[in-house]
């Protein structure tokens, strides 16, 4: 029952995602690949659109996943079950909040959860990161490209920072990479 | 009003590129600075809030204004409200994103776009390494679950990063009570 799935799945992100944005697609990725939904690749597409595209990208995620796995109501269930958690905890929050957030038990849980989030996160991103860079390299009888449009979108991402006073937005360098992958891979 | 907030709202979704950071200042500059429906000091609480909750961070703040303005169905109707123009838009590419991706040209523009978002991620989690608090039980934690989450990943074992936060929220539990049963001057407490 792909509908239940969707509903079950997308509530665990909503609770479980900590930390913005990134925990979220770290979550999200592990929770589609686990229920088999998609491949690797096609997660990264979706997380590349709903990264150039307007509103939370964890909500664009949602109805991505749901759509490709639902159809319309795939979507809306899926849109839905991401919200609800947050829409829950901000409602009892503001009845009980303060003396909750401050509560040291509650601050204990948080204390050990940030640094797993970050620990994931960045293991996320580095095995994105071989998979699409260094893998093809390895498998493909030395196919280099990829290996080398990485080289080239980490010298412009991080080499701007270092060089010009302002830094490359996220958007600005996802359409810098899909200039350089044309010309790369051929169109 | 329910209206405006709706709208509000929608213009906020419809308008914020790169997530809930983003969104956030065009918020305070919408509900505090032109229509004064929170104070800055509110705003920075629910900005707080967000952090330490899970959820997106836009719908908490569309959540918490809505419901200082109206209410139960003014926090549904704001948070409707922000959902709403990314759902419509995301919906409508995820129709067409499988044909796109049979044209080479754009099959290849996102060959590179996949290695830009790893980068992104790794930015992302870079940053917030940096600002992390440097305590010895932090770094061992945040090593550890690296390490765990990058061995998942490579041998497709069986066991999500959920059951792996809670393993974390447990053992920071215990450490505290521990350290507070035997009356040591503890690690956690900021």
């Amino acid at each position: 029952m792909i509908y239940l799935e969707l509903i079950v799945g997308f509530l665990k992100v909503g609770l479980f995602s900590f930390g913005g944005a990134y925990g979220a697609i770290s979550l999200i990725r592990d929770v589609v690949l686990d229920y088999g939904w998609l491949s690797e690749d096609s997660v990264m597409n979706m997380i590349a659109v709903s990264e150039s595209t307007p509103g939370s990208i964890m909500v664009n995620l949602a109805t991505y996943v749901g759509s490709s796995q639902g159809g319309f109501l795939g979507a809306l269930l899926a849109t839905i079950a991401v919200v609800v958690p947050a829409f829950i905890i901000i409602l009892t929050a503001m009845v009980i909040l303060d003396s909750f957030l401050d509560n040291k038990y509650v601050q204990a849980v948080l204390f050990g959860l940030k640094p797993c989030i970050m620990g994931i996160i960045l293991a996320t991103g580095i095995s994105m990161l071989t998979k699409n860079a260094l893998l093809p390299v390895v498998q493909e009888t030395m196919q280099l490209k990829p290996l080398i449009v990485a080289v080239i979108l980490s010298l412009i991402y991080f080499g701007s920072r270092k060089f010009m006073k302002k830094k490359i937005s996220p958007i600005m360098l996802i359409v810098i990479s899909a200039i350089v992958g044309m010309v790369a891979f051929g169109i | 009003m329910l209206l405006t907030l709706f709208l509000l709202f929608a213009k906020i979704g419809l308008f914020t590129f790169g997530g809930g950071y983003a969104m956030i200042s065009i918020i305070e500059n919408i509900c505090v600075e032109q229509k004064k429906w929170i104070t800055h000091d509110e705003m920075m609480d629910v900005a707080v809030i967000a952090e330490s909750t899970p959820g997106p961070i836009a719908i908490n703040c569309a959540t918490y204004v809505g419901y200082k303005q109206k209410g139960i169905v003014g926090a549904i109707v704001a948070t409707l409200g922000v959902v709403f123009p990314s759902f419509v838009v995301i919906f409508a590419i995820s129709m067409f994103l499988d044909n796109f991706l049979e044209i080479t040209w754009i099959a290849s523009a996102f060959k590179g776009i996949r290695i830009a978002v790893a980068l992104l991620i790794i930015d992302a989690a870079l940053k917030m390494v940096k600002q992390m608090s440097k305590k010895f039980v932090s770094i061992a934690i945040m090593v550890c679950s690296f390490i765990a989450m990058l061995l998942i990943d490579y041998f497709s074992w069986n066991f999500s990063s959920i059951s792996m936060m809670l393993i974390a929220a447990i053992f920071s539990l215990s450490l505290f009570i521990i350290q507070n049963m035997i009356g040591k001057s503890n690690e956690i407490e900021e």
